[in-house]
């Protein structure tokens, strides 16, 4: 009873297509699964949204929006027909064929990504042996598309806020990568299924997710300041700020074309908060060993919306970073991190069971993080500011 | 030849003849890109996943990246008056027709010498990583120091202009 529970989708898919002939089945199942993924994951982000604006209200001590159902749950429905009846307003002078596709591309790339992640036991689309290079890929595309909006809008704010959102997300891609290098290190395989397994073992109750390890927790922390960054969110969200550049590369976008830049975003949030799962929390792996009745899809999903939760929270938490803060950041302090969190994840490997590679490999992060903190941090001088202006 | 070798062949030469015969530079880059993704897809048909992820990696998401700021921050984006056809365009077709027939004579001699019905190698991207620090370590670190100097010429070019504007 509790593998049926746990293999339902599997089961229910293997039902449906046993309707059809032989020859059949494989493409079926394929269009099937990909038809779940591009309902499911809108339905979530209409949660999402909700979930943000009531829970951002909330935590600017205002109510989020509650006009439109009890609790205001209806309200990712209004928005729904809102944006799609508006106006589609396309500038005279932009580019009518790029502007176009710029979305388009951005959605596609996306929804790309979900092909490889887990989504629990035997419920991967597609087992490929470098999936996690499939999903950098994938995500790689979308910085061009972020370009592509914003230069066919013809609009300095938007060519401005492509510009900044191409550096930006390039700048964090590094440190995205290297962090997932070292989980691809210990588990010696590409492949997000073989990462999975290995984290699906117990000692006693506790799991061995590799966010319980001393590089996996470096690895975990800098990989989610990596996809804030990546998906342009608060407090990397300079490109897309509103008091900053109108709205950044989607200015001159309205109606659907928006709202797929907007559900773009929200699915990369899921799609990179399920990779990060994949890849330190264990997956769909229950966190202790006495909760593996639990089906194996519900760990995963409630894990990706314990993620989007905390991106929730952080954006209404801390203040936005500036331009030069941000790249700073990203390329004084994360990266040197994460190619020292790569030498501690070998250095636990070859240290072997025991308690000294847990004391090293601790010590060494935490003295570095610590030593780099008060370098970067210290102020030499208090003298009036000195800007840089661009020739 | 399967028809998917054939789409895909489709779409990589429709995107270079774009890059060459658009007016707007930037949809030039947007086209060559087309190319390299095509270039991707075809690597993934010959089930050469490493290959065909990284070009997708490095072609799509940085070079393209690269060339597209490159038009951007020069002058470059100015579509040109007069077309794009070239006053030489004869010398050119020439010279190309001379060396494709030179590439496509090499590549056919050494289909003529391969023996028929060979397996196709099964390459997992372990066997690529046991590759790179065994037999092909050298390339590796020759090219990991170029990739370093190419780093410390891009921050050196950024630094002059610093110190002109102090």
């Amino acid at each position: 009873m509790i593998e049926k529970m746990d293999q339902i989708f599997v089961l229910l898919l293997h039902w449906l297509t046993g309707f059809l002939p032989a020859w059949l089945q494989a493409i079926a199942g394929v269009v099937i699964c990909v038809a779940v993924i591009v309902c499911l994951y809108p339905a979530l982000f209409a949660l999402a949204v909700l979930l943000e604006r009531k829970g951002l209200g909330r935590m600017q001590n205002r109510y989020g929006p509650n006009r439109v159902g009890p609790y205001g749950i209806l309200q990712p429905i209004a928005d729904g027909v809102k944006s799609l009846t508006k106006e589609d307003i396309v500038p005279l002078s932009a580019d009518a064929v790029v502007h176009f596709l710029a979305p388009v591309v951005l959605v596609v790339a996306v929804f790309m990504g979900f092909a490889v992640v887990p989504m629990g036991r035997n419920m991967v689309l597609v087992d490929m042996d470098a999936g996690l290079l499939f999903y950098f890929a994938m995500s790689a595309t979308t910085e061009l598309s972020v370009f592509m909006a914003g230069w066919s809008s013809r609009n300095k704010y938007s060519l401005l806020g492509a510009m900044r959102a191409v550096a930006q997300m390039i700048s964090y891609e590094v440190p995205l990568l290297m962090s997932s290098v070292a989980v691809v290190m210990i588990t010696g395989s590409l492949s997000l299924t073989k990462i999975v397994d290995a984290q699906n073992s117990y000692t006693g109750i506790f799991p061995h997710w590799y966010i319980f390890t001393p590089w996996g927790f470096a690895g975990f922390v800098m990989y989610a300041i990596a996809t804030t960054a990546e998906t342009n969110r608060s407090p990397f969200d300079l490109p897309e700020g509103e008091s900053e550049l109108v709205a950044g590369y989607h200015t001159e976008y309205s109606g659907f074309k928006f709202a797929l830049f907007f559900l773009g975003e929200y699915v990369a949030m899921f799609s990179i908060s399920g990779l990060g799962t994949t890849l330190f929390l264990g997956g769909w792996s229950a966190p202790f060993s006495f909760l593996t009745w639990v089906p194996s899809w519900i760990w995963f999903f409630s894990k990706i919306m314990l993620s989007i939760c905390v991106f929730i929270w952080v954006r209404g938490t801390l203040p936005r970073l500036r331009q030069d803060q941000l790249m700073n950041f990203a390329w004084k302090f994360v990266l040197p991190l994460t190619l020292l969190n790569l030498f501690v994840a070998a250095l636990w490997r070859f240290l072997g069971e025991g308690w000294e590679r847990w004391v090293f490999c601790s010590a060494i992060l935490a003295v570095v993080y610590v030593a780099m903190g008060l370098v970067e941090m210290r102020r030499d001088h208090f003298g009036p500011r000195k800007y840089r202006y661009a020739e | 030849m399967t028809v998917v070798f054939y789409i895909l062949a489709a779409m990589t030469v429709a995107g270079g003849m774009a890059a060459m015969l658009l007016k707007n530079t930037v949809h030039c880059a947007l086209a060559v890109t087309v190319a390299f993704a095509g270039l991707a897809f075809l690597f993934l048909d010959l089930d050469a996943q490493f290959a065909g992820f990284a070009q997708i990696l490095v072609y799509v998401g940085a070079v393209a990246i690269l060339v597209v700021f490159a038009i951007l921050l020069t002058r470059g984006s100015e579509t040109p008056k007069d077309g794009v056809a070239s006053k030489h365009w004869l010398a050119g077709l020439v010279i190309a027709a001379g060396v494709f027939a030179v590439m496509g004579w090499a590549i056919l001699q050494s289909a003529a010498v391969l023996p028929h019905e060979m397996p196709v190698p099964a390459v997992t991207v372990l066997d690529i990583g046991n590759a790179l620090v065994t037999r092909y370590v050298l390339p590796l670190e020759i090219v990991a120091l170029l990739l370093t100097a190419a780093m410390l010429g891009a921050v050196i070019v950024a630094l002059h202009e610093k110190e002109a504007a102090q």
